[in-house]
Protein backbone atom coordinates (compact mmCIF):
# COMPACT_ATOMS: atom_id res chain seq x y z
CA UNK A 1 0.00 0.00 0.00
CA UNK A 2 1.38 3.68 -0.69
CA UNK A 3 2.46 6.35 1.47
CA UNK A 4 -0.99 8.05 2.97
CA UNK A 5 -0.19 11.84 2.13
CA UNK A 6 -3.06 13.32 3.58
CA UNK A 7 -5.31 11.95 6.42
CA UNK A 8 -8.44 13.58 8.28
CA UNK A 9 -9.33 11.59 11.60
CA UNK A 10 -13.30 12.38 13.37
CA UNK A 11 -13.34 15.92 11.53
CA UNK A 12 -16.48 17.32 12.54
CA UNK A 13 -18.26 20.82 11.93
CA UNK A 14 -21.32 21.78 13.18
CA UNK A 15 -23.48 24.87 12.32
CA UNK A 16 -25.98 25.27 14.55
CA UNK A 17 -28.03 22.24 15.00
CA UNK A 18 -26.74 21.26 11.52
CA UNK A 19 -23.93 18.65 11.57
CA UNK A 20 -22.16 19.63 8.00
CA UNK A 21 -18.85 17.03 8.92
CA UNK A 22 -20.16 13.85 11.10
CA UNK A 23 -16.56 12.44 12.22
CA UNK A 24 -15.09 12.47 8.99
CA UNK A 25 -12.02 10.22 8.25
CA UNK A 26 -10.47 9.91 4.97
CA UNK A 27 -6.97 9.57 3.71
CA UNK A 28 -5.38 10.57 0.16
CA UNK A 29 -2.28 7.98 -0.83
CA UNK A 30 0.39 8.91 -2.69
CA UNK A 31 -0.53 8.36 -6.87
CA UNK A 32 -4.15 8.20 -6.56
CA UNK A 33 -7.09 9.78 -6.94
CA UNK A 34 -9.45 9.60 -4.34
CA UNK A 35 -12.74 10.94 -5.71
CA UNK A 36 -15.58 12.31 -2.93
CA UNK A 37 -19.16 12.54 -4.12
CA UNK A 38 -22.07 12.93 -2.95
CA UNK A 39 -25.17 14.79 -3.37
CA UNK A 40 -26.15 18.28 -3.17
CA UNK A 41 -25.92 19.46 0.46
CA UNK A 42 -23.78 16.67 1.79
CA UNK A 43 -21.33 18.62 2.90
CA UNK A 44 -18.52 18.30 -0.11
CA UNK A 45 -17.30 22.05 0.20
CA UNK A 46 -17.77 21.87 3.94
CA UNK A 47 -15.08 19.40 4.27
CA UNK A 48 -12.35 21.18 1.61
CA UNK A 49 -12.91 24.56 3.35
CA UNK A 50 -11.64 22.78 6.30
CA UNK A 51 -9.17 20.59 4.79
CA UNK A 52 -7.64 24.21 3.16
CA UNK A 53 -8.10 25.97 6.51
CA UNK A 54 -10.97 28.04 5.14
CA UNK A 55 -13.17 26.75 8.24
CA UNK A 56 -11.93 25.98 11.38
CA UNK A 57 -13.42 21.85 12.37
CA UNK A 58 -15.06 21.50 15.87
CA UNK A 59 -12.99 18.74 16.64
CA UNK A 60 -10.81 16.62 14.34
CA UNK A 61 -7.35 16.38 13.25
CA UNK A 62 -5.95 16.74 10.04
CA UNK A 63 -2.57 15.66 9.14
CA UNK A 64 -0.48 16.05 5.94
CA UNK A 65 2.70 15.11 5.10
CA UNK A 66 3.57 13.78 8.25
CA UNK A 67 2.14 17.45 10.17
CA UNK A 68 -0.81 17.94 12.27
CA UNK A 69 -1.80 20.99 10.39
CA UNK A 70 -5.50 21.75 11.51
CA UNK A 71 -4.46 24.68 13.34
CA UNK A 72 -2.35 25.84 10.29
CA UNK A 73 -3.33 29.03 7.71
CA UNK A 74 -4.58 28.59 4.45
CA UNK A 75 -1.49 30.73 2.90
CA UNK A 76 0.88 27.69 5.70
CA UNK A 77 -0.97 25.02 4.25
CA UNK A 78 -0.37 26.19 0.61
CA UNK A 79 3.00 26.62 2.13
CA UNK A 80 3.18 23.30 3.38
CA UNK A 81 2.11 21.50 -0.31
CA UNK A 82 -1.57 21.78 -0.78
CA UNK A 83 -2.60 22.58 -4.57
CA UNK A 84 -6.27 23.54 -4.48
CA UNK A 85 -8.73 24.54 -7.09
CA UNK A 86 -11.90 26.06 -6.62
CA UNK A 87 -15.62 25.49 -7.23
CA UNK A 88 -15.68 28.71 -7.59
CA UNK A 89 -13.17 30.43 -9.77
CA UNK A 90 -10.99 32.67 -7.08
CA UNK A 91 -8.61 34.67 -9.32
CA UNK A 92 -7.24 38.11 -10.38
CA UNK A 93 -9.98 39.17 -12.92
CA UNK A 94 -8.01 42.55 -13.22
CA UNK A 95 -5.04 40.47 -14.35
CA UNK A 96 -4.22 38.71 -17.37
CA UNK A 97 -4.07 35.57 -17.38
CA UNK A 98 -0.11 34.89 -17.28
CA UNK A 99 -0.05 37.35 -14.09
CA UNK A 100 -2.34 35.12 -12.31
CA UNK A 101 -0.13 31.78 -13.27
CA UNK A 102 3.28 34.10 -12.25
CA UNK A 103 1.59 34.69 -8.62
CA UNK A 104 1.60 31.21 -8.03
CA UNK A 105 5.20 31.04 -8.93
CA UNK A 106 5.49 33.93 -6.50
CA UNK A 107 4.31 32.18 -3.91
CA UNK A 108 6.09 29.05 -4.68
CA UNK A 109 9.55 30.61 -4.83
CA UNK A 110 8.52 32.51 -1.57
CA UNK A 111 9.42 35.80 -3.76
CA UNK A 112 6.50 38.36 -2.70
CA UNK A 113 9.20 40.72 -1.03
CA UNK A 114 10.75 42.09 -4.19
CA UNK A 115 9.69 45.69 -4.71
CA UNK A 116 11.73 46.83 -7.72
CA UNK A 117 12.02 43.74 -10.57
CA UNK A 118 8.95 43.77 -12.96
CA UNK A 119 8.04 40.48 -12.16
CA UNK A 120 6.82 39.50 -15.95
CA UNK A 121 10.37 40.06 -16.62
CA UNK A 122 11.86 37.66 -14.50
CA UNK A 123 12.68 34.79 -17.10
CA UNK A 124 12.70 32.19 -14.75
CA UNK A 125 8.99 32.93 -13.33
CA UNK A 126 7.58 33.40 -16.69
CA UNK A 127 8.98 30.58 -18.33
CA UNK A 128 7.65 28.27 -15.36
CA UNK A 129 4.30 29.88 -15.40
CA UNK A 130 4.01 29.43 -19.43
CA UNK A 131 5.08 25.81 -19.18
CA UNK A 132 1.68 25.36 -16.46
CA UNK A 133 -0.27 27.54 -19.01
CA UNK A 134 0.79 24.97 -22.23
CA UNK A 135 0.37 22.21 -20.06
CA UNK A 136 -3.32 22.65 -19.62
CA UNK A 137 -3.62 24.30 -22.58
CA UNK A 138 -3.66 27.75 -21.87
CA UNK A 139 -0.79 29.00 -23.36
CA UNK A 140 -2.03 30.77 -26.24
CA UNK A 141 -4.87 32.89 -23.89
CA UNK A 142 -1.68 34.57 -21.90
CA UNK A 143 -2.30 37.48 -22.73
CA UNK A 144 -5.73 37.90 -22.19
CA UNK A 145 -7.67 40.00 -19.68
CA UNK A 146 -8.86 36.84 -16.82
CA UNK A 147 -11.81 39.07 -17.12
CA UNK A 148 -12.40 38.32 -20.94
CA UNK A 149 -12.16 34.72 -20.36
CA UNK A 150 -14.36 31.70 -20.85
CA UNK A 151 -15.99 30.00 -17.87
CA UNK A 152 -13.93 26.48 -19.12
CA UNK A 153 -10.68 29.18 -19.55
CA UNK A 154 -10.76 29.53 -15.50
CA UNK A 155 -11.66 26.90 -14.89
CA UNK A 156 -8.06 25.63 -16.74
CA UNK A 157 -6.22 28.74 -15.29
CA UNK A 158 -6.97 27.10 -11.61
CA UNK A 159 -5.16 24.51 -12.07
CA UNK A 160 -2.56 25.63 -14.13
CA UNK A 161 -1.73 28.15 -10.83
CA UNK A 162 -2.28 25.19 -8.89
CA UNK A 163 0.47 23.27 -11.10
CA UNK A 164 3.09 26.49 -10.23
CA UNK A 165 3.02 25.56 -6.78
CA UNK A 166 4.59 21.88 -7.01
CA UNK A 167 2.21 20.90 -4.42
CA UNK A 168 2.87 17.60 -2.71
CA UNK A 169 -0.97 16.82 -2.95
CA UNK A 170 -4.39 18.35 -4.83
CA UNK A 171 -7.26 18.98 -3.55
CA UNK A 172 -9.88 19.82 -6.23
CA UNK A 173 -13.20 20.99 -6.12
CA UNK A 174 -15.46 20.69 -9.33
CA UNK A 175 -12.64 20.61 -12.31
CA UNK A 176 -15.07 19.43 -14.56
CA UNK A 177 -18.02 21.81 -13.86
CA UNK A 178 -18.80 23.89 -17.02
CA UNK A 179 -15.87 22.83 -18.98
CA UNK A 180 -18.76 21.10 -21.91
CA UNK A 181 -18.03 17.44 -22.53
CA UNK A 182 -15.06 18.03 -24.79
CA UNK A 183 -13.52 19.90 -22.04
CA UNK A 184 -14.19 17.38 -19.85
CA UNK A 185 -12.80 14.90 -21.91
CA UNK A 186 -9.12 16.56 -22.03
CA UNK A 187 -9.65 17.24 -18.32
CA UNK A 188 -9.80 13.66 -17.61
CA UNK A 189 -6.59 12.82 -19.41
CA UNK A 190 -5.56 15.77 -18.04
CA UNK A 191 -5.88 14.63 -14.09
CA UNK A 192 -5.40 11.03 -15.18
CA UNK A 193 -1.77 11.88 -16.07
CA UNK A 194 -1.28 14.54 -13.15
CA UNK A 195 -1.39 11.58 -10.14
CA UNK A 196 2.05 10.17 -11.06
CA UNK A 197 3.17 13.65 -9.90
CA UNK A 198 1.07 14.30 -7.00
CA UNK A 199 -2.80 13.00 -5.51
CA UNK A 200 -5.50 14.09 -6.32
CA UNK A 201 -8.61 14.45 -3.94
CA UNK A 202 -11.34 15.26 -6.27
CA UNK A 203 -14.77 16.31 -5.58
CA UNK A 204 -16.80 16.33 -9.14
CA UNK A 205 -20.07 16.30 -10.00
CA UNK A 206 -19.37 14.26 -13.76
CA UNK A 207 -19.78 11.20 -12.05
CA UNK A 208 -18.32 9.37 -15.53
CA UNK A 209 -15.12 11.46 -14.54
CA UNK A 210 -14.78 10.09 -11.34
CA UNK A 211 -15.79 6.63 -12.27
CA UNK A 212 -13.23 6.62 -14.85
CA UNK A 213 -10.39 8.81 -12.98
CA UNK A 214 -10.67 7.46 -9.50
CA UNK A 215 -8.59 4.59 -7.51
CA UNK A 216 -10.99 4.97 -4.53
CA UNK A 217 -14.03 6.63 -4.04
CA UNK A 218 -15.32 8.36 -1.08
CA UNK A 219 -19.48 9.20 -0.71
CA UNK A 220 -20.55 11.59 1.79
CA UNK A 221 -24.18 11.55 2.49
CA UNK A 222 -25.66 14.36 5.33
CA UNK A 223 -21.99 14.97 6.60
CA UNK A 224 -21.01 11.06 6.99
CA UNK A 225 -19.06 9.09 5.05
CA UNK A 226 -21.01 6.18 4.21
CA UNK A 227 -18.64 4.17 2.09
CA UNK A 228 -15.31 4.21 1.07
CA UNK A 229 -13.88 1.60 -1.58
CA UNK A 230 -12.19 0.89 -5.04
CA UNK A 231 -14.99 1.57 -7.92
CA UNK A 232 -16.75 -1.60 -8.17
CA UNK A 233 -16.77 -1.85 -4.36
CA UNK A 234 -18.79 1.85 -4.28
CA UNK A 235 -20.99 0.54 -7.45
CA UNK A 236 -21.84 -2.63 -5.73
CA UNK A 237 -22.81 -1.04 -2.26
CA UNK A 238 -25.86 -1.12 -1.10
CA UNK A 239 -26.34 1.51 1.13
CA UNK A 240 -24.55 3.89 -1.59
CA UNK A 241 -27.29 2.87 -4.13
CA UNK A 242 -30.12 3.84 -1.50
CA UNK A 243 -28.56 6.72 -0.33
CA UNK A 244 -27.11 8.40 -3.27
CA UNK A 245 -26.97 6.50 -7.07
CA UNK A 246 -30.85 5.07 -6.57
CA UNK A 247 -31.67 9.04 -7.12
CA UNK A 248 -29.82 8.67 -10.35
CA UNK A 249 -31.71 5.48 -11.48
CA UNK B 1 8.64 52.81 -22.87
CA UNK B 2 5.93 51.91 -24.93
CA UNK B 3 4.09 55.16 -26.46
CA UNK B 4 0.19 54.34 -24.83
CA UNK B 5 -2.22 57.16 -25.17
CA UNK B 6 -1.63 56.87 -21.09
CA UNK B 7 2.35 57.38 -20.95
CA UNK B 8 0.92 60.63 -23.68
CA UNK B 9 -0.59 61.81 -21.04
CA UNK B 10 1.54 61.60 -18.11
CA UNK B 11 3.97 63.18 -20.33
CA UNK B 12 2.08 66.30 -21.50
CA UNK B 13 1.06 66.46 -17.50
CA UNK B 14 4.58 66.28 -16.85
CA UNK B 15 5.55 69.06 -19.47
CA UNK B 16 3.03 70.85 -17.56
CA UNK B 17 4.57 71.13 -14.32
CA UNK B 18 8.25 72.17 -15.81
CA UNK B 19 6.68 74.55 -18.09
CA UNK B 20 3.77 76.65 -16.05
CA UNK B 21 6.17 77.34 -13.31
CA UNK B 22 9.17 78.55 -15.49
CA UNK B 23 6.51 80.75 -17.43
CA UNK B 24 5.08 82.18 -14.19
CA UNK B 25 8.85 82.91 -13.31
CA UNK B 26 9.47 84.69 -16.97
CA UNK B 27 6.15 87.03 -16.48
CA UNK B 28 6.77 87.41 -12.61
CA UNK B 29 4.07 85.87 -11.36
CA UNK B 30 5.08 84.24 -7.82
CA UNK B 31 1.91 83.84 -7.36
CA UNK B 32 1.42 81.32 -9.66
CA UNK B 33 4.39 79.25 -8.70
CA UNK B 34 3.05 79.05 -5.00
CA UNK B 35 -0.09 77.42 -6.38
CA UNK B 36 1.82 74.71 -8.94
CA UNK B 37 3.90 73.80 -5.38
CA UNK B 38 0.80 73.61 -3.35
CA UNK B 39 -0.35 71.25 -6.11
CA UNK B 40 2.86 69.09 -6.60
CA UNK B 41 2.82 68.38 -2.67
CA UNK B 42 -0.81 67.65 -2.48
CA UNK B 43 -0.18 65.13 -5.77
CA UNK B 44 2.42 63.77 -3.38
CA UNK B 45 0.41 63.31 -0.70
CA UNK B 46 -2.08 61.55 -2.84
CA UNK B 47 0.27 59.29 -4.69
CA UNK B 48 1.10 58.06 -1.40
CA UNK B 49 -2.42 57.28 -0.57
CA UNK B 50 -2.91 55.73 -4.28
CA UNK B 51 -0.44 52.92 -3.12
CA UNK B 52 -2.98 51.95 -0.53
CA UNK B 53 -6.08 52.75 -2.16
CA UNK B 54 -5.45 52.04 -6.24
CA UNK B 55 -3.06 48.83 -5.65
CA UNK B 56 -4.30 47.71 -2.39
CA UNK B 57 -7.80 48.44 -2.17
CA UNK B 58 -7.55 50.01 1.16
CA UNK B 59 -10.10 52.88 1.72
CA UNK B 60 -8.26 55.11 3.91
CA UNK B 61 -10.08 57.79 5.51
CA UNK B 62 -7.28 58.27 7.96
CA UNK B 63 -4.17 59.26 5.22
CA UNK B 64 -4.51 63.37 7.22
CA UNK B 65 -2.55 61.10 10.14
CA UNK B 66 0.57 60.83 7.43
CA UNK B 67 0.38 64.08 6.29
CA UNK B 68 -0.16 66.52 9.82
CA UNK B 69 3.08 63.94 11.00
CA UNK B 70 4.87 64.65 8.56
CA UNK B 71 4.40 68.39 9.03
CA UNK B 72 4.64 67.71 12.91
CA UNK B 73 8.01 66.63 12.15
CA UNK B 74 9.02 69.20 10.36
CA UNK B 75 7.22 71.90 12.56
CA UNK B 76 8.68 70.91 15.96
CA UNK B 77 12.29 70.17 15.00
CA UNK B 78 11.90 73.74 12.88
CA UNK B 79 10.60 75.04 16.58
CA UNK B 80 13.52 73.49 18.62
CA UNK B 81 16.08 75.02 15.57
CA UNK B 82 14.56 78.37 15.91
CA UNK B 83 14.45 78.66 19.44
CA UNK B 84 17.57 76.70 20.34
CA UNK B 85 15.71 75.19 22.74
CA UNK B 86 16.96 71.28 22.24
CA UNK B 87 14.46 68.45 21.71
CA UNK B 88 15.71 66.36 24.50
CA UNK B 89 19.03 66.86 26.84
CA UNK B 90 18.88 63.11 27.96
CA UNK B 91 19.80 60.64 27.59
CA UNK B 92 21.36 61.75 24.36
CA UNK B 93 21.56 65.94 23.37
CA UNK B 94 18.73 66.31 20.55
CA UNK B 95 19.03 69.53 19.16
CA UNK B 96 16.04 70.65 16.53
CA UNK B 97 17.29 71.43 12.78
CA UNK B 98 16.51 73.18 9.88
CA UNK B 99 17.97 70.91 7.44
CA UNK B 100 15.60 69.04 4.76
CA UNK B 101 18.20 66.33 4.28
CA UNK B 102 17.72 65.58 8.14
CA UNK B 103 13.94 66.70 8.20
CA UNK B 104 12.38 64.01 5.45
CA UNK B 105 13.79 60.81 6.41
CA UNK B 106 12.22 61.40 10.09
CA UNK B 107 8.61 62.76 8.98
CA UNK B 108 9.04 59.24 6.94
CA UNK B 109 10.02 57.47 9.53
CA UNK B 110 7.36 58.53 11.87
CA UNK B 111 4.86 58.34 9.39
CA UNK B 112 5.64 54.88 8.84
CA UNK B 113 5.77 53.72 12.09
CA UNK B 114 2.15 55.56 12.61
CA UNK B 115 0.97 53.34 9.31
CA UNK B 116 2.73 49.99 10.78
CA UNK B 117 0.85 50.61 13.65
CA UNK B 118 -2.88 52.20 12.12
CA UNK B 119 -2.72 49.75 9.79
CA UNK B 120 -2.08 46.20 11.90
CA UNK B 121 -4.89 47.03 13.52
CA UNK B 122 -7.10 48.33 11.15
CA UNK B 123 -7.10 45.20 8.73
CA UNK B 124 -8.10 43.01 10.87
CA UNK B 125 -11.06 44.53 9.38
CA UNK B 126 -12.78 45.29 5.75
CA UNK B 127 -15.05 47.70 4.01
CA UNK B 128 -16.64 50.05 6.12
CA UNK B 129 -14.97 49.32 9.05
CA UNK B 130 -11.88 50.24 7.59
CA UNK B 131 -12.74 53.46 6.77
CA UNK B 132 -13.70 54.15 10.23
CA UNK B 133 -11.29 53.13 11.99
CA UNK B 134 -8.97 54.89 10.16
CA UNK B 135 -11.49 57.94 10.18
CA UNK B 136 -11.27 57.11 13.96
CA UNK B 137 -7.35 57.35 14.09
CA UNK B 138 -7.35 60.56 12.50
CA UNK B 139 -9.83 62.02 14.84
CA UNK B 140 -7.28 61.13 17.42
CA UNK B 141 -4.60 62.62 15.89
CA UNK B 142 -6.10 65.88 15.05
CA UNK B 143 -7.66 66.25 18.72
CA UNK B 144 -4.16 65.46 19.89
CA UNK B 145 -2.51 68.13 18.22
CA UNK B 146 -5.31 70.18 19.55
CA UNK B 147 -4.57 69.86 22.99
CA UNK B 148 -0.91 69.86 22.54
CA UNK B 149 -0.32 73.67 23.78
CA UNK B 150 3.94 72.99 24.40
CA UNK B 151 3.47 73.10 20.03
CA UNK B 152 0.88 75.37 19.65
CA UNK B 153 -2.29 73.54 20.17
CA UNK B 154 -5.36 74.92 18.44
CA UNK B 155 -2.81 77.97 16.81
CA UNK B 156 -0.41 75.93 15.02
CA UNK B 157 3.26 76.55 15.06
CA UNK B 158 4.72 79.52 12.64
CA UNK B 159 8.40 78.77 11.29
CA UNK B 160 10.20 81.82 10.72
CA UNK B 161 12.62 80.43 7.62
CA UNK B 162 12.26 77.89 4.96
CA UNK B 163 14.15 74.42 5.83
CA UNK B 164 17.49 74.61 4.19
CA UNK B 165 18.87 72.35 1.22
CA UNK B 166 22.31 72.02 0.09
CA UNK B 167 23.17 74.34 -2.68
CA UNK B 168 19.51 75.47 -3.09
CA UNK B 169 18.17 78.77 -1.84
CA UNK B 170 15.04 77.32 -0.69
CA UNK B 171 13.60 81.13 -0.07
CA UNK B 172 13.28 81.45 -4.06
CA UNK B 173 10.14 79.92 -4.47
CA UNK B 174 10.76 78.09 -8.06
CA UNK B 175 13.76 77.17 -6.05
CA UNK B 176 11.75 75.49 -3.91
CA UNK B 177 9.29 73.90 -5.97
CA UNK B 178 12.10 72.40 -8.43
CA UNK B 179 12.68 70.58 -5.24
CA UNK B 180 8.88 69.27 -4.94
CA UNK B 181 8.61 68.59 -8.23
CA UNK B 182 11.60 66.31 -8.50
CA UNK B 183 10.58 64.12 -5.43
CA UNK B 184 7.35 63.85 -7.08
CA UNK B 185 9.12 62.58 -10.10
CA UNK B 186 10.86 60.28 -8.03
CA UNK B 187 7.57 58.80 -5.96
CA UNK B 188 6.15 58.18 -9.21
CA UNK B 189 8.86 56.63 -10.60
CA UNK B 190 9.10 54.12 -7.46
CA UNK B 191 4.79 53.77 -7.37
CA UNK B 192 5.38 52.77 -11.35
CA UNK B 193 7.89 50.22 -10.69
CA UNK B 194 6.41 49.43 -7.63
CA UNK B 195 2.89 48.08 -9.43
CA UNK B 196 5.02 46.14 -11.73
CA UNK B 197 7.34 44.01 -9.05
CA UNK B 198 6.43 40.92 -7.32
CA UNK B 199 5.24 43.00 -4.65
CA UNK B 200 2.93 45.02 -6.73
CA UNK B 201 1.69 41.75 -8.45
CA UNK B 202 0.91 40.22 -4.96
CA UNK B 203 -0.65 43.48 -4.03
CA UNK B 204 -3.17 44.22 -6.76
CA UNK B 205 -4.10 40.28 -6.37
CA UNK B 206 -4.84 40.78 -2.78
CA UNK B 207 -7.34 43.97 -3.83
CA UNK B 208 -9.16 41.39 -6.44
CA UNK B 209 -8.86 38.23 -4.46
CA UNK B 210 -7.86 37.29 -1.34
CA UNK B 211 -8.62 33.73 -1.52
CA UNK B 212 -6.63 33.65 -4.68
CA UNK B 213 -3.60 35.05 -2.36
CA UNK B 214 -3.64 33.25 0.33
CA UNK B 215 -4.09 29.83 -1.86
CA UNK B 216 -0.67 30.18 -2.90
CA UNK B 217 1.11 30.45 -0.02
CA UNK B 218 1.16 34.51 0.73
CA UNK B 219 -0.93 35.99 3.14
CA UNK B 220 -2.53 39.27 1.66
CA UNK B 221 -2.85 41.16 5.33
CA UNK B 222 1.16 41.19 5.59
CA UNK B 223 1.63 42.44 1.94
CA UNK B 224 -1.55 45.05 2.74
CA UNK B 225 0.61 46.38 5.74
CA UNK B 226 3.26 47.15 3.94
CA UNK B 227 1.86 48.59 1.20
CA UNK B 228 0.14 50.45 4.00
CA UNK B 229 3.55 51.56 5.15
CA UNK B 230 5.13 52.67 2.19
CA UNK B 231 1.61 55.10 1.47
CA UNK B 232 2.06 56.15 4.92
CA UNK B 233 5.77 57.15 4.35
CA UNK B 234 4.98 59.08 0.85
CA UNK B 235 1.99 61.13 2.32
CA UNK B 236 4.00 62.00 5.54
CA UNK B 237 6.97 63.21 3.54
CA UNK B 238 4.24 65.07 1.62
CA UNK B 239 3.30 66.66 4.76
CA UNK B 240 6.82 67.37 5.77
CA UNK B 241 7.29 70.14 2.33
CA UNK B 242 3.49 71.51 2.82
CA UNK B 243 4.93 72.51 6.43
CA UNK B 244 7.21 74.10 4.61
CA UNK B 245 5.53 75.92 1.76
CA UNK B 246 3.44 77.51 4.29
CA UNK B 247 6.04 77.92 7.10
CA UNK B 248 3.63 76.94 9.15
CA UNK B 249 1.66 73.86 10.75
CA UNK B 250 -1.33 73.55 12.39
CA UNK B 251 -3.92 70.75 13.46
CA UNK B 252 -5.90 71.31 10.37
CA UNK B 253 -3.13 69.15 8.36
CA UNK B 254 -4.37 66.37 10.64
CA UNK B 255 -8.09 66.83 10.16
CA UNK B 256 -10.43 64.06 8.14
CA UNK B 257 -11.54 66.96 5.65
CA UNK B 258 -7.63 66.83 4.56
CA UNK B 259 -8.09 63.03 4.20
CA UNK B 260 -11.10 63.31 2.46
CA UNK B 261 -9.64 66.00 0.02
CA UNK B 262 -6.83 63.47 -0.56
CA UNK B 263 -9.02 60.67 -1.77
CA UNK B 264 -10.84 63.35 -3.82
CA UNK B 265 -7.85 64.29 -5.73
CA UNK B 266 -7.37 60.04 -6.52
CA UNK B 267 -11.47 59.96 -7.47
CA UNK B 268 -11.18 62.97 -9.96
CA UNK B 269 -7.98 61.50 -11.47
CA UNK B 270 -8.50 57.96 -11.56
CA UNK B 271 -8.02 55.64 -8.66
CA UNK B 272 -5.22 53.02 -9.33
CA UNK B 273 -3.69 55.09 -12.42
CA UNK B 274 -0.18 56.50 -12.16
CA UNK B 275 -0.73 60.07 -12.57
CA UNK B 276 -4.83 60.13 -11.75
CA UNK B 277 -3.53 62.00 -8.44
CA UNK B 278 -1.02 64.27 -10.09
CA UNK B 279 -4.20 65.37 -12.68
CA UNK B 280 -6.61 65.46 -9.17
CA UNK B 281 -4.56 67.55 -7.65
CA UNK B 282 -3.82 70.24 -10.08
CA UNK B 283 -7.29 70.29 -11.16
CA UNK B 284 -8.41 70.40 -7.25
CA UNK B 285 -5.70 73.62 -6.75
CA UNK B 286 -6.73 75.21 -9.85
CA UNK B 287 -10.83 75.06 -8.44
CA UNK B 288 -9.76 76.34 -5.50
CA UNK B 289 -8.26 79.58 -6.75
CA UNK B 290 -10.45 80.26 -9.62
CA UNK B 291 -13.56 79.42 -8.16
CA UNK B 292 -12.76 80.23 -4.74
CA UNK B 293 -11.81 84.01 -6.24
CA UNK B 294 -15.63 84.47 -7.49
CA UNK B 295 -17.61 82.12 -4.90
CA UNK B 296 -16.72 80.90 -1.31
CA UNK B 297 -19.27 78.60 -2.25
CA UNK B 298 -17.00 76.67 -4.53
CA UNK B 299 -17.07 73.99 -3.22
CA UNK B 300 -20.36 72.81 -4.32
CA UNK B 301 -18.79 72.82 -8.08
CA UNK B 302 -16.11 70.75 -6.72
CA UNK B 303 -18.92 68.26 -5.66
CA UNK B 304 -20.43 68.91 -8.67
CA UNK B 305 -17.49 67.65 -10.77
CA UNK B 306 -16.99 64.73 -8.47
CA UNK B 307 -20.75 63.10 -8.79
CA UNK B 308 -19.77 63.51 -12.81
CA UNK B 309 -17.01 62.47 -12.98
CA UNK B 310 -17.91 59.02 -10.40
CA UNK B 311 -21.68 58.54 -12.45
CA UNK B 312 -20.20 58.70 -15.91
CA UNK B 313 -16.35 57.51 -15.91
CA UNK B 314 -15.24 54.99 -13.44
CA UNK B 315 -11.50 55.42 -14.30
CA UNK B 316 -11.62 58.96 -13.10
CA UNK B 317 -10.61 61.90 -15.53
CA UNK B 318 -7.47 59.29 -16.49
CA UNK B 319 -9.81 57.21 -17.50
CA UNK B 320 -12.01 59.31 -19.46
CA UNK B 321 -9.15 60.91 -21.78
CA UNK B 322 -7.25 57.47 -22.22
CA UNK B 323 -9.35 54.86 -21.79
CA UNK B 324 -9.01 51.48 -19.40
CA UNK B 325 -5.99 50.77 -18.48
CA UNK B 326 -3.93 48.44 -20.45
CA UNK B 327 -3.23 44.89 -18.95
CA UNK B 328 0.32 45.19 -19.88
CA UNK B 329 1.58 42.02 -21.82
Amino acid sequence: MNKTILKTYNLTKNFGALRASDKISIDLRMGEIHGLIGPNGAGKTTLIAQIMGGLKPDSGVIEFDGTDITSFTTESRAQAGLGRTFQISQLAMDQTVLQNVVLGTVGETRGVWKFWRPVLAVQELRERAMESLSEVGLADKAATPVSELSHGGRRQLEVAIALTLNPKAFVMDEPMAGLGSDGSKKMTIFLDNLRARAPILLVEHDMEAVFALSDRISVLVSGVVIATGSVDQIRNDARVRKAYLGEDA
Amino acid sequence: MILTRENILNFVITAGLILVPIYAVIVEEPFTITLATRAVIFSLAAVGLNIALGLGGMVSLGHAVFFGLGGYTMGILAFHAQSYIPLFEWPILIEGTKQMLVVWPLAMIISAIAAFVIGLLSLRTGGVYFIMITLAFGQMFFFFSISWSAYGGEDGLSIYVRNQFPLVNTLVPIQFYAICLAILMLALWINARLAKSSFGLALSAARQNTERVRNVGLDPTSIKLVAFVISGAITGLAGALFADLNRFVSPTMFSWQLSGEIMVFIIIGGIGRLYGPVLGAIIFVTLEHFLGGISEYWLVFLGLLLLLIVLFSRGGLVGLLVGRERVHE
